[in-house]
């Protein structure tokens, strides 16, 4: 009987984690895009190392600094009574950091295609920098939102690296898909382990499609 | 009354030029600049605008200080109080022609000016229409009625009528004077199209390498020679 609880799993991260990747990565898309400070070069290359960094060398450092051994664990554990390492909320910090560029890059580049005078416009038109964001920028680059959400979405799904260091492989609480495809090929389950990696590669395939498509209907621009 | 002393140092085709305008607009004026294209027209629209810094001086408009290297003042675009229209339209295309005129709207302001501006435009029908499906003059009139939205006392016009074709453009013009009437404003427009300077205003500028070479009635100032020795014939 197939197990459908590291599916729920891998989705309620991936969901929890494109939010919250959102929420951080549009201001620091938005910043990326316009600013002038030298210190630029510094953040767009610490946002794209997850790209090129092995997810085993993010996930170690990341267990390093979450165990309660340590000095940023203790404290986490010591005055707000968390625990990252081996649970969920650890899991979803260790995603958002590990899709980071996903979520980042294409907002940044949607940001960059919108014509200056646009903002300039808005700018003449007594609207404030997050007017202009919110009802200029943003409804004008749907493509590009939607890009990085549908990626980091799929990136986050299809992680195992990270997953496996920070969260180990507790059921129901970070055993993601990816790591079940490991645990049932480990337990030579194979069929197992090909149905659950037969239904990822479709998802993800689909995945792929969807943003080809979006693309494809909004506009001629490709954010990947 | 505008009062406008500024420099700016500009890179054009033939390298760096230092932009100086020293001159003052009265309220209610029809100014036009008129110079070859890399004199530095725009810069002084987007200079008066907020949107470009100059290097030294001062900007007053009506006992207020918009810019003031010395006093470190610098007003930004929203505070300024302007109305702009670009060559390129920029009309928002996710907003309807309506849509774009709210968009201008200050808080609280009545939404009754959006209604008659669109009548004095005569776009009332394509209210509910999406800028793409516009033409040309049609969005271009739909940005100039967006730019009067909150009653600026100065409205600043760089080449907006230069993508459209003569019959648009004559129309556009009588838009604009009409405008400027009503509004009680004072316009500077930016033209490279003797027609349109002459039949616009009663002062022209003439930019040359970031410079004013002459100030006055465009009949007088206006490189017309050949144009006068023609009809002398």
């Amino acid at each position: 009987m197939l197990d459908f609880e590291p599916f729920y799993l891998t989705l309620k991260l991936a969901l929890v984690t494109t939010l919250v990747l959102f929420i951080i990565c549009t201001p620091v898309a938005y910043w990326l895009a316009f600013s002038r400070s030298r210190l630029k070069v510094l953040i767009e290359a610490l946002v794209g190392l997850p790209l090129v960094l092995p997810p085993s060398v993010l996930g170690f450092y990341l267990l390093l600094a979450f165990s309660p051994q340590n000095s940023f664990g203790k404290f986490l554990e010591t005055y707000f009574d968390i625990r990252l390492v081996f649970t969920f909320p650890g899991l979803v910090i260790a995603s958002v950091i590990y899709s980071l560029p996903f979520m980042v890059q294409p907002i940044q580049s949607g940001f960059r295609m919108v014509p200056e005078t646009w903002i300039e416009t808005a700018y003449t038109l007594g609207k404030s920098k997050f007017t202009t964001l919110i009802k200029v920028l943003m409804p004008n680059m749907k493509s590009a939102l939607l890009t990085g959400c549908i990626l980091s979405f799929a990136h986050t799904v299809g992680e195992f690296g990270v997953v496996l260091m920070v969260g180990g492989n507790i059921p129901n609480e970070t055993r993601t898909i990816s790591v079940s495809i490991y645990d049932e090929v480990e337990a030579m389950n194979y069929h197992q382990a090909n149905v659950y990696s037969l239904l990822l590669l479709a998802f993800s395939f689909l995945i792929l499609v969807s943003v080809y498509l979006v693309n494809h209907r909004t506009h001629s621009t490709r954010y990947i | 009354m505008i009062s406008i002393n500024i420099s700016k140092k500009l890179s054009g085709a033939n390298g760096e030029f230092n932009l100086q305008i020293h001159t003052n607009f009265s309220t209610g004026e029809f100014v036009t600049i008129y110079g070859p294209s890399g004199a530095g027209k725009t810069s002084v629209i987007r200079m008066l605008a907020g949107l470009l810094q100059p290097d030294d001086g001062s900007i007053e408009v009506d006992n207020s200080i918009w810019f003031d290297k010395s006093k470190r003042i610098n007003l930004t675009p929203q505070l300024r109080n302007i109305g702009i229209v670009f060559q390129e339209y920029s009309l928002f295309p996710n907003m309807t022609v309506r849509g774009n005129l709210e968009f201008a709207l200050e808080k609280n302001q009545s939404k009754k000016i959006v209604d008659e501006l669109l009548q004095l435009i005569e776009l009332e029908q394509l209210h509910n229409k999406k800028p793409a499906l516009l033409s040309g003059g049609q969005k271009q009139r739909v940005a100039l009625a967006r730019a009067l939205i909150r009653k600026p006392k100065l409205l600043l016009l760089d080449e907006p009528l230069s993508a459209l074709d003569t019959e648009m453009q004559t129309k556009l013009q009588d838009y604009i004077l009409k405008v400027h009437h009503e509004f009680n404003l004072t316009t500077i427009l930016v033209s490279h199209d003797l027609n349109e300077v002459i039949k616009m205003s009663k002062r022209v500028l003439i930019l040359e390498d970031g410079q004013i070479k002459k100030d006055g009635l465009p009949l007088d100032v206006l490189p017309l020679t050949n144009l006068k020795s023609f009809l002398m014939r």
